[in-house]
């Protein structure tokens, strides 16, 4: 049980703003409505600069606050080597979630900009960095760009922002890719080490963090690390967001505090309406849903049954849907945005989702599950990124939870009555050196 | 000092020259990749090692301090 | 006269046993590239064969300079070997001699710190280092008359053409290359739709 101590300083003589109480704490109090800059501050108050480099790095570690970009790395910890090391660093704020079934920093940026704003000057603020970024896929860009515009005019920022897209790639938001791509190259991962952290953007120390992250930083430096900690639980503390995909086809994004039981979150998670619940997207772990009728959004939890939180995206897969079919089509998405600059991967990765779509059909298939497990074990850690690893994670646990379908599928049978796709893909795959840039 | 062998995936072409002079750690997958042990490389392997690493054409296979 | 007409013997046959293994290199460094096989020989073969050669080529091409040098029949500097039309004697063919050197060493010296090296600077030396054979070839020719009559011209042209149609390999296959990012369509193309025609064993290339 750590003791918390109050920052010192700046941030408790500035003007006495109300600690937002309960939820919502990132999103808007009025759902769906954006706050622009004077309803920004109004609501939150000035960004509490601390006055010097590494000063809010205590209240961030006394806080417990973990990287919601789906590694859950401790916040802390990353701060503190980049503003370590050597040599001017750099801060990218990173928006480009990549994952189709990932809602939620696209969200962030469109109702609370200023937040993730906030949030980057005053980590660049703690890290000394020198040069700032934010990058975002297409589309999702137009908010905070004016979010920008406003606060240049009212001089409110000290280090400018370079806005740059990122390309509809799932790996476009992988830490050495997009550092890759902000360099001028393609969004493709590169080998590590040396990490991004010690030497990233043009061999600077780069800080890499997600923009809810970031957004829960801006909160932390004003309400301090007690209030972040009055909602989650005492190992993993505060809120998160999550696009969840419930079983009637819509998706919403919620903020949830973490340790908030699944069911409250999937409507339906114990009932009839949901055959199976994926958990931390497509690089996650589909759960049988009597599980996840009991689970809590935790990691603590979540880890017994072998799945993470990952970036929150929770999927209940409907009764009357194949989940072959989904694993495989999904599966064949994720075999086609590989890098395919690793051998095993290349190789091994569109064998599986071949294996997948043999499987997702009727008819006698033995061979086809060993070979996709033999397969599954050859590409594991070997790639330059966690690619591989991800996918195979997803493709054993949906062999595993949709083993009954197999069996059926084999006796020519399926059990689905709807064939309509559930899960969100986009059309199309990467063929060339274009689309990775 | 214990060393690992680690072989860069991005810059490793399947010569497959690795798995013929180390063969104890190192053996080639089916599509001709180097699957490589990751324990500590044993002393008696020392200079074999680093023969090794020197060897790949590419030189994409490192030993790395673990 | 006999002791310098030894060195100038010695000279004229280690320059065309070195122009042997210059093009015995070449041709070993396209198959190590292609990850081509020696018959009856394991693949690291090759790569050592390619290597160790390479060495015994620069040896080769030292003594042969050293020889000409020796030689005091025409005076040729010691820097001709290394600094191109620094000498008088023959300026344009020996010079060409010393760049074709100068490409053999420039090679050698970032081979060995290859560790250190950028990757693509590595890259950029020896891809550079092809021409270090047709200007040996060009200094061959047209320094000295063997090359144009009797076994040392079949010699010569046996030499072109392996380097020929190993270069024309080389070239087949660059054209062939599948760009980094169209590789994975042409592996998803192999197994999807599978419909039971996978082929575990095949291997897509990087």
């Amino acid at each position: 049980m750590t003791t918390l101590t109050e920052p010192s300083g700046p941030a408790m003589t500035a003007t006495a703003v109300r600690a937002p109480a309960g939820l919502p704490r990132l999103l808007p109090q009025v759902p769906g409505v954006p706050e622009d800059l004077r309803a920004h501050l109004a609501r939150h108050g000035r960004p509490p600069y601390r006055g010097g480099r590494g000063l809010l790095i205590g209240s961030v570690e006394a806080a417990g606050l973990t990287g919601r970009g789906g590694a859950a790395f401790p916040t802390h910890r990353k701060l503190a080597i980049v503003a370590a090391a050597r040599g001017r660093a750099v801060i990218v704020a990173n928006a480009a979630e990549s994952e189709p079934a990932s809602r939620k920093d696209a969200l962030l940026l469109r109702v609370a900009p200023h937040l993730v704003l906030d949030g980057i000057q005053l980590t660049a603020e703690a890290l000394g960095a020198t040069e700032a970024h934010l990058y975002l896929h297409p589309g999702t860009g137009h908010a905070i760009m004016r979010a920008l515009a406003e606060r240049h005019a009212a001089g409110a920022d000290r280090l400018a922002v370079t806005v740059t897209e990122a390309p509809p790639r799932f790996l476009a938001g992988q830490e050495s890719a997009l550092v890759n791509r902000l360099g001028g190259g393609p969004a493709v991962p590169t080998f590590v080490p040396p990490r991004v952290t010690e030497r990233g953007l043009g061999g600077a120390p780069t800080l890499v963090q997600n923009v809810e992250t970031l957004a829960h930083i801006a909160l932390i430096a004003r309400y301090g690390p007690r209030w972040f900690r009055e909602l989650g639980t005492a190992g993993e503390p505060g809120t998160m967001l999550t696009t969840v995909h419930q079983p009637d086809g819509q998706t919403q994004v919620i903020e949830a505090e973490i340790g908030t039981p699944l069911r409250t979150l999937v409507v339906g998670a114990a009932g009839p309406g949901a055959q199976a619940i994926l958990v931390g997207g497509f690089h996650g772990t589909w759960l049988p849903v009597g599980a996840a009728a009991t689970l809590t959004l935790d990691n603590q939890a979540l880890k017994r049954h072998g799945a993470t939180v990952g970036a929150g995206v929770i999927a209940a897969l409907p009764a009357d849907r194949c989940g072959l079919a989904e694993a495989a089509r999904v599966t064949r998405y994720l075999a086609a945005e590989s890098a395919g600059q690793c051998g095993p991967c290349l190789n091994g990765l569109p064998a599986i989702a071949g294996a997948l779509a043999e499987l997702a059909a009727p008819g006698p298939r033995r061979a086809t599950r060993q070979n996709a497990e033999r397969w599954a074990g050859l590409v594991t850690g070997r790639g330059a990124c966690g690619h591989p690893d991800g996918t195979v994670r997803f493709v054993r646990s949906a062999l595993t939870v949709f083993a009954p379908e197999i069996t059926r599928h084999e006796r020519g049978q399926c059990s689905a009555t709807n064939r309509r796709p559930f899960l969100p893909l986009p059309d199309g795959m990467p063929t060339t050196e274009d689309d990775w840039t | 000092m214990a060393e690992t062998l680690r072989v860069n995936p991005i810059n490793c072409t399947g010569h497959g020259v690795c798995a013929e002079l180390l063969p104890e750690l190192i053996y080639l997958d089916e599509w001709g990749y180097p699957i490589i042990d990751r324990d500590p490389v044993p002393p008696a392997l020392d200079v074999e090692a680093r023969r090794t690493v020197a060897a790949c054409p590419t030189l994409a296979l490192k030993l790395m301090r673990s | 006269m006999s002791g310098t007409t030894a060195f100038w013997y010695a000279s004229r046959a280690t320059g065309i046993v070195a122009l042997l293994l210059l093009t015995a290199v070449l041709v070993l460094g396209i198959l190590v590239n292609r990850q081509g096989r020696l018959p009856g020989l394991p693949r690291f073969a090759v790569t050592s064969l390619h290597r160790n050669l390479s060495l015994l080529t620069v040896a080769f091409v030292a003594v042969h300079v050293v020889t000409a040098v020796l030689d005091t029949y025409v005076h040729i500097p010691i820097s001709a070997g290394v600094i191109p039309f620094a000498s008088g004697y023959e300026r344009l063919w020996l010079g060409l001699g010393a760049i074709s050197f100068d490409l053999m060493l420039a090679m050698i010296i970032t081979s060995l710190l290859r560790g250190r090296l950028n990757r693509t600077l590595w890259r950029a030396v020896h891809l550079l280092a092809y021409a270090s054979w047709p200007v040996a070839l060009a200094h061959s020719i047209g320094s000295s008359r063997d090359l144009q009559h009797g076994w040392m011209l079949d010699l010569g042209i046996a030499c072109a053409l392996m380097v020929g149609i190993a270069i024309i390999w080389r070239l087949a296959h660059a054209a062939r290359q599948v760009p980094r990012a169209a590789r994975v369509a042409t592996a998803m193309a192999r197994h999807l739709p599978a419909a039971g025609a996978h082929h575990p064993r095949e291997r897509i290339s990087r």
